[in-house]
């Protein structure tokens, strides 16, 4: 590789110098339009509830759009391989009542209850993820068709552990990852924080996260360059499965019980926040910092609706509307090239 | 008598102005060569005739009328122009009939009369010498006969004008010329086609007249008959081009790659004798050229001995140390590289980068503890081969989407040379991309030759293969019917080989070998 390829000059294949770069405020505010949009919400919740911009609300919003946003950074990494987990909200429960179980009918009491409850259900959801992962990758089925069985038989599954009943006593040091803080940020918003910040430190400075990227982008060429497809894709899941284990432990915690009917509809608000945080369901674009814009938008909105004593019913007409709008937007932006 | 005359036509997108003052003027029943390099314009002005874009300037006139720029792409067809591009618009689950009607089915009490239309799309099929069922689903068919299908398509729209985007690129020599004879048949019928190819012994036997665009502007019309195809090379690029022979660089060194006796565990294609046994080697510093038709077995067997198909026997060694070869991880591994034939496919990333595009499977060796990737090292090596292979770009930031077809190729030329590969074998280095980036893509073919690289180099145009070869291969059905010196090889005499599997009687130099 030492000799430089003597070439002939081309003039032929000279290019247009591209346009010269200009601010464009347009353009800007397409790059930023979740943050843009989100800060509107804050303004607009603001002005019409001086309940709503309080340090307490404030505080309160983050506990909860941290339970699904550590789902939602492992979900990040499924839609980037252009994959798509639906059975999140059924893994959560599973994982989080067999913890349950295992603590309260089991082992008793000990003082390190709460390991034993977070590992028992992070390790639960990993299984959970393995095992999709391996369906979608051995047994060449479709994502979608993989997770809507799963999200019915890790239901099943958690109804099956405690005849569809709720288990709760559990002790101050569990409760305290749900409810305690650290320098008066609540513990689960601690926990989100890290796992984003390890999601985003993986996806951006690793190998892995490029072949994440890559699998995404084009399967066929990662494969061609080496990567090791089936291991990204199977891990991906397996991940998130974890990731909705620990989620499932948080909740848990938070409540003071673990309950049959946890995470319902988490799948939605899951996918939502990385879809609005600008992530392509065909795969190979988006990022964790999306996300997190995504998943605060999703809470910021539930909340002020709460606060506005607007129903819950309408909350999910919002939702699901803002989602449609998002991808639409898009869609628009991508062929129009705003 | 003149059917479609553009004048002064212009088009500028942001940036760039691709069409500046165009004209082009095409006869009835006349087939038409709309020549230039990649870049050149001709694309841009398909999509204006066909109404995918509109003019910023300039005149169109068909059959006496001017042409409305406002025009949808479906009012120019229902006009009486019909475009085919490289990239078909046909449904693939549906059958040959329905796409060929497909939104003007026969109808009877306002459901699809089906019966008629079968017996139209097959009365159409026949009138127009299209050996074609119209019950096929069009999936099944090759790239030819669905190509065949969007002419009839076009003609039951009444079509008067049929724009052909390159569409040889991916025929085999016996397809282009069944398609020759199609287009001197609609000819017959008063048909007129663009033809807009990048093989210019074709326009030579089939076309009138050429238009010759060159930076996006006009250049030269003339006749065919009066030029040959150095003159329109001259025309298109603006001075003289052409394949040199490179130099045969001292002797082969060692067999590097040795495949025994390798056949594929699934076969492609159900041919008998398909890819069984095949044999080849090749030395350090050597070009071996596979030639052979479209669908001989070159694609498949290169894909063997990276690894991404799986052999059910035979074995693969490189340096005569034989390969596991589960996944093309194995290959790369081992240091054998692939160039894949469809880049856009199979190579590129085109929302991604050039710089992740190029340095992804080097990354291991770029990154600290084999994961935390080293940017700057990173942007280093895509700097070395952006200088190396002059990589046309704005940044390595740029999505290579956004590059001509020959800068990808150098791209993912790139990202094989930075593993520096002991076997690399290029699949149709140099399909769809301009006269200029294809004499630079063999010179860093014969550049790595002389580093000791040992060189496989797939391709459908004969000239190529004679060009940068020191030995070809020759498929056929897939299986291996010579092995010819390149040096002592003529088209003509490579051309038998290919179609019959027998060659003239040769020069010396040439050895067949025992089927």
């Amino acid at each position: 590789m030492n000799t430089s390829p003597t070439l002939s000059p081309n003039p032929a294949i000279e290019r247009a110098a591209p346009p010269p770069r200009r601010f464009n405020l347009l353009a800007s505010a397409r790059k930023h339009r979740t943050l843009l949009f989100l800060l509107l919400l804050i303004a607009v919740f603001g002005t019409l509830n001086e309940r709503f911009l309080t340090i307490r609300n404030a505080l309160n919003i983050l506990s909860e759009v941290s339970i699904y946003g550590i789902i939602a950074v492992g979900m990040t990494y499924v839609i980037l391989i252009g994959g798509i987990d639906v059975a999140v909200g059924s893994l959560l429960a599973l994982a989080s009542i067999s913890a349950a179980y295992v603590v309260t009918a089991l082992v008793g009491d000990t003082p390190l209850n709460w390991l034993i409850a977070l590992t028992i259900s992070s390790l639960v959801g990993l299984a959970g993820g393995f095992v999709q992962g391996k369906a979608v990758t051995w047994l060449k089925v479709p994502a979608f068709i993989v997770t809507l069985g799963g999200m019915t038989v890790w239901r099943g599954a958690t109804l099956l552990l405690n005849d569809g009943g709720p288990i709760s006593d559990f002790d101050a040091a569990y409760r305290w990852w749900g409810r305690g803080d650290i320098l008066f940020v609540p513990v689960p918003v601690v926990v989100f924080a890290l796992v984003a910040a390890l999601g985003h430190v993986v996806l951006r400075y690793t190998r892995y996260g490029r072949q994440v990227y890559a699998v995404g982008g084009n399967a066929e060429a990662a494969r061609l360059s080496g990567v090791n497809v089936d291991f990204i894709v199977t891990s991906v899941y397996a991940v998130i499965g974890a990731l909705a284990g620990l989620s499932g432990f948080l909740l848990s915690a938070r409540l003071g019980s673990s309950e049959a009917v946890a995470g319902t509809g988490y799948e939605l608000r899951v996918i939502a926040s990385v879809v609005i945080g600008g992530a392509s369901l065909t795969g190979g674009v988006g990022g964790v910092g999306g996300t997190i814009l995504g998943a605060l938008l999703i809470g910021v909105l539930s909340n002020g609706l709460v606060i506005m004593h607007v129903t819950s019913y309408f909350q999910q007409v919002v939702i699901g509307l803002i989602i449609v709008a998002a991808v639409a937007f898009d869609h628009y932006a991508r062929t129009h090239k705003v | 008598m003149t059917l479609l005359d553009v004048s002064q036509v212009s088009k500028s997108f942001p940036g760039v102005r691709a069409l500046d003052q165009v004209r082009l003027e095409v006869g009835r029943g006349e087939a038409h060569a709309l020549l230039g390099e990649n870049g050149a314009g001709k694309s841009t002005l398909i999509k204006i005739l066909s109404a995918a874009h509109a003019p910023d300037e300039g005149a169109i006139t068909f059959d006496g009328q001017p042409l409305d720029p406002r025009d949808t792409p479906l009012r120019r067809q229902q006009l009486g122009i019909a475009t085919i591009y490289q990239e078909f618009n046909l449904f693939p689950e549906l059958s040959v009939a329905e796409n060929i009607y497909l939104g003007r089915e026969p109808k009877r009490l306002g459901l699809i009369d089906w019966r008629r239309l079968r017996a139209d799309a097959a009365a159409l099929l026949d009138e127009l010498g299209l050996p074609l069922d119209p019950d096929e689903p069009v999936r099944r068919l090759t790239v030819a006969e669905q190509q065949m299908v969007e002419i009839a398509k076009a003609m039951t729209l009444n079509a008067r004008l049929i724009i052909m985007d390159e569409p040889t690129a991916a025929l085999s020599s016996r397809e282009v010329d069944r398609l020759h004879a199609i287009i001197a048949d609609l000819k017959a019928r008063g048909v007129s086609v663009i033809y807009v190819t990048h093989r210019l012994t074709e326009v030579k036997a089939m076309c009138d007249r050429y238009t010759v665009m060159r930076d996006g502007r006009y250049v030269a019309t003339g006749e065919v008959r009066e030029v040959d195809v150095s003159d329109m090379v001259r025309l298109m690029v603006g001075r003289h081009v052409e394949f040199v022979r490179r130099a045969r660089v001292g002797s082969p060194g060692p067999v590097v790659l040795k495949v025994e006796a390798v056949t594929p565990r699934h076969a492609r294609l159900a041919t008998p004798g398909y890819l069984k046994n095949i044999s080849l080697e090749v030395r350090a510093g050597e070009i071996v050229g596979l030639a052979g038709l479209v669908g001989a077995g070159r694609t498949d067997l290169a894909r063997l001995i990276f690894g991404a198909d799986a052999l059910a026997s035979g074995t693969v060694r490189l340096d005569d140390r034989p390969l596991k070869l589960r996944s093309p991880r194995d290959a790369i591994q081992a240091g054998v590289m692939l160039v894949p034939e469809d880049r856009k496919q199979q190579g590129c990333f085109l929302d991604h980068s050039i710089r992740r595009n190029l340095s992804l499977p080097s990354l291991k060796r770029l990154s600290r503890l084999g994961q935390w990737v080293d940017e700057p090292a990173e942007r280093d090596l895509v700097e070395v081969y952006r200088h190396k292979l002059r990589i046309k770009m704005a940044s390595q930031e740029t999505a290579i989407g956004a590059l001509s077809g020959g800068n990808q190729q150098k791209v993912l030329l790139g990202r094989s040379m930075a593993l520096a590969p002991r076997v690399l074998i290029v699949d149709e280095p140099t399909r769809g991309i301009d006269i200029g980036a294809k004499a630079e893509v063999h010179q860093v073919l014969t550049d790595l030759a002389v580093q000791g690289v040992a060189i496989v180099v797939i391709s459908s145009e004969l000239a190529e293969v004679m060009a940068v070869s020191d030995r070809i291969v020759v498929f056929r059905e897939g299986a291996i019917v010579a092995e010819l010196d390149a040096e002592a090889t003529t088209e003509e005499g490579l051309m038998a080989y290919m179609a019959t599997g027998a060659g003239r009687p040769s020069p010396s130099g040439m050895k067949q070998r025992p089927s």
